[in-house]
């Protein structure tokens, strides 16, 4: 085999193997009873958790797995006989449709919870943790994260304004340590910890890295489409030894594309942001409608709320390592945070650093958190960048408001104007 | 001489407009579009093509547009509604900034810049409420010509409040009204507001710059004109191809592709002939 039959594509197929053998061990732990803990991919508190090897079940992973499955449908409609209103959260509702079911998946069985983390990055995460108290009578653990709290950002490290919330998220992170403590019968253990924290290291290391090779020319993968899938691995093997070998592999991959030239589409002819939660339900088809007329996703916000933060590249001095995690969580979460609340600036410069031609904009019915601001941020990102911008609404999971047709419309006129903006870049008249 | 052809296949009617070399409307046909996409728009080109006194070969290029616009299978490209309405609206009234189109399905707020490009673009979501649906259900329930509608509705004197949003529940809330015994007029100015209002709300949206022009069916509907006209403080213009706006500014495009000149280049704005 060549170098690039070797590489290229290798993410993709290890990533596919991965999860299938998370989801493989989650069913066995559902057989075998072992604890599970529920955790949110905005603050999972991943690190301590696997100290523990306790086993991490995403339901919101699981949730979206059931739209790009085809069976979102099903699991909305069992929560919706259950009195789930059909204007809230389509996660919640396919994961309490899970739990009906006994943990019936598409992906195997899914173990029931021991113990749940939430955190305040959602505020659906603290009344959906709530539901799973309510039907486990487990031990829910809400974390409470100070934010940036101004759109100037948060209090940098050093200053006594971080310290004081720093110390905050460590008390809070000796409470979750004393849950875990008493659930599994053992205390916590250091060095297991330090590994961990250091396996995460490397994978925040290589997620930053990954996502600065998109400033490449032709950008080497598609934010919304790979994106999603190295997304899938940073959450779910996050802190394991696997995951850090993974990501290892993606950048020598991405470098390798990046060094001969290879990008995702045969040619790249603009280079779009895409703001929001991907449309599942059509996860492929919205996709290529993009990518059959040349664009393609360089940056996208997802891969920056939805992996906790882990686009800081923050890493964990493991000479202090629950001082360093305190640390990690506070500037991971608060920044995840800033996704949906102080979106604007970083939009602007992401258009800069990225190169950005267009902007695509996809608040989601379900989803209100990450939509509410979409609208003013548009409007502040046109304001002071000159680039197409494109509005279109439809779901995360509920594919009863999601409309092929009108997409495909508002995404053929974003395509004209975008045309029509590169024709008169070539005949030098100045831009609209 | 050659000529350039538009057809706008949209939910509910299909438009199609002949154009010469000079850009001069010489033809057009509106027809229902029907069950059978494919054949509206045959149908209602060929209408053109006979309104125009022109045979299908003297026309250089077709452009479809409108939601059926992969169905216009004799057509040589397509180019969205909203680049076309855009493009329509230019060419007869130069200096637009702001198009409304108030289509059977759709209702449509567009941006232009100054040269003629589509700035920004916003559109009803996935519900027909503001769009003409909304007074076709009223026309069912009170049994009264879609065409008479505006006319009836500017001799209100008291128009009620109708709060719905949703077309299919409008028909209940208009005949609730009926039965406590609201005038007709009072009825139809109250369905022309709630539309008005939720149409100014998307041009709100992508920001009122005049001049502005309504296009679509719904703008040979005088009580909408002037509602448009006394929520957003100004007179938007209308003119008398409003309904063809669509399929006009397709003939535009294709004209361009038979000049020559680079395609597609949405709302370029140029003299009305």
């Amino acid at each position: 085999m060549t170098v690039a039959e070797t590489l290229i594509g290798r993410a993709h197929y290890e990533a596919g193997g991965l999860i299938r053998d998370w989801f493989a061990r989650l069913n066995r732990a559902a057989e075998r009873g072992e604890p599970a803990a529920y955790v949110f991919v905005m603050g999972s508190m991943a690190e301590v958790l696997q100290a523990f090897d306790l086993h991490l079940v995403f339901p919101e992973i699981n949730s979206l797995q059931t739209a790009v499955r085809h069976v979102a449908h099903e699991y909305l409609g069992v929560a919706e006989d259950a009195g789930y209103s059909p204007d809230i959260c389509g996660y919640v509702k396919a994961d309490v449709a899970t739990q009906i079911q006994s943990g019936r998946h598409p992906m195997g069985r899914i173990p029931k919870p021991s113990l749940a983390v939430a955190t305040n990055a959602c505020n659906t995460y603290v009344k959906w943790a709530e539901i799973w108290e309510r039907m486990y009578k487990i031990p829910v653990m809400t974390f409470d994260i100070p934010g940036s709290r101004t759109a100037l950002g948060g209090a940098a490290p050093g200053t006594a304004a971080f310290e004081r919330d720093r110390r905050y998220v460590e008390h809070q992170l000796h409470e979750l340590i004393a849950i875990c403590e008493r659930l599994t019968g053992r205390a916590l253990d250091l060095d297991r910890l330090r590994e961990v924290l250091g396996y995460t290291n490397r994978m925040a290391a290589a997620w930053r890295r990954v996502l600065e090779l998109n400033r490449a020319r032709p950008a080497p993968f598609n934010a919304l489409v790979d994106g999603t899938v190295y997304l899938g691995v940073l959450n779910a093997l996050r802190g394991t030894k696997e995951g850090a070998e993974y990501f290892d592999h993606l950048v020598e991959e991405l470098e390798y594309k990046v060094a001969t030239g290879t990008g995702t589409i045969a040619e790249e002819r603009y280079r779009l942001l895409f703001v929001g939660v991907p449309c599942y339900p059509i996860f492929r088809r919205f996709h290529e409608m993009f990518a059959d007329q040349g664009g393609v996703f360089v940056g996208s916000s997802y891969l920056w709320f939805a992996t906790g933060g882990m686009d800081l590249g923050f890493q964990y001095d493991l000479s202090r390592p629950l001082e360093s995690l305190s640390e990690g969580i506070l500037l991971g979460v608060r920044h995840a945070g800033d996704a949906m609340l102080f979106q604007d600036q970083a939009l602007i410069r992401q258009v800069d650093d990225l190169g950005a031609d267009g902007i695509v904009y996809h608040p989601v019915k379900s989803c209100r958190t990450v939509s509410t601001g979409l609208a003013g941020s548009r409007k502040a990102v046109m304001q002071a960048r000159d680039v197409q911008c494109l509005f279109i609404e439809s779901d995360m999971m509920d594919r009863r408001v999601v409309s092929e047709a009108q997409l495909k419309n508002r995404i053929d006129a974003f395509f004209e104007g975008l045309e029509s903006r590169r024709l008169r870049a070539v005949s030098g008249a100045a831009p609209a | 001489m050659q000529y350039a052809g538009g057809v706008d296949v949209g939910s509910t009617q299909t438009k199609a407009v002949v154009i010469d070399h000079a850009r001069r409307i010489v033809g057009r046909s509106l027809i229902m579009t029907g069950a059978n996409v494919v054949t509206a728009a045959q149908e209602a080109f060929q209408a053109a093509l006979d309104d125009a006194v022109v045979r299908e070969a003297d026309i250089g290029y077709v452009i479809g547009t409108g939601y059926g616009r992969y169905k216009v299978t004799f057509g040589n490209d397509q180019v969205t509604e909203i680049s076309c309405h855009a493009r329509g609206a230019a060419h007869l009234f130069p200096g637009t900034r702001t198009v409304l189109d108030m289509g059977g399905q759709d209702t449509k707020a567009i941006r232009i810049g100054p040269n003629g490009d589509v700035v920004d673009f916003c559109m009803n979501d996935k519900c027909a409420a503001g769009t003409g649906r909304f007074l076709q259900a009223a026309s069912f329930a009170l049994e009264i010509p879609l065409s008479d509608l505006g006319t009836i509705a500017l001799r209100a004197q008291r128009p009620v409040k109708i709060s719905t949003t949703c077309t299919v529940f409008a028909e209940s809330e208009v005949l609730s009204w009926a039965a406590r015994g609201k005038k007709v007029e009072d009825i139809l100015m109250g369905v022309h507001r709630s539309i008005a209002a939720r149409s100014v709300a998307l041009l709100t949206r992508v920001g009122v710059e005049e001049k502005v022009t309504f296009t679509g069916g719904v703008a040979r509907n005088q009580a909408m004109v002037a509602l448009l006209g006394e929520l957003l403080q100004l007179e938007p213009q209308v003119g008398e191809e409003a309904h063809y706006m669509g399929s006009l500014g397709a003939a535009l495009f294709a004209l361009d592709r038979i000049q020559g000149s680079a395609a597609p280049v949405p709302g370029q704005t140029e003299s009305a002939a």
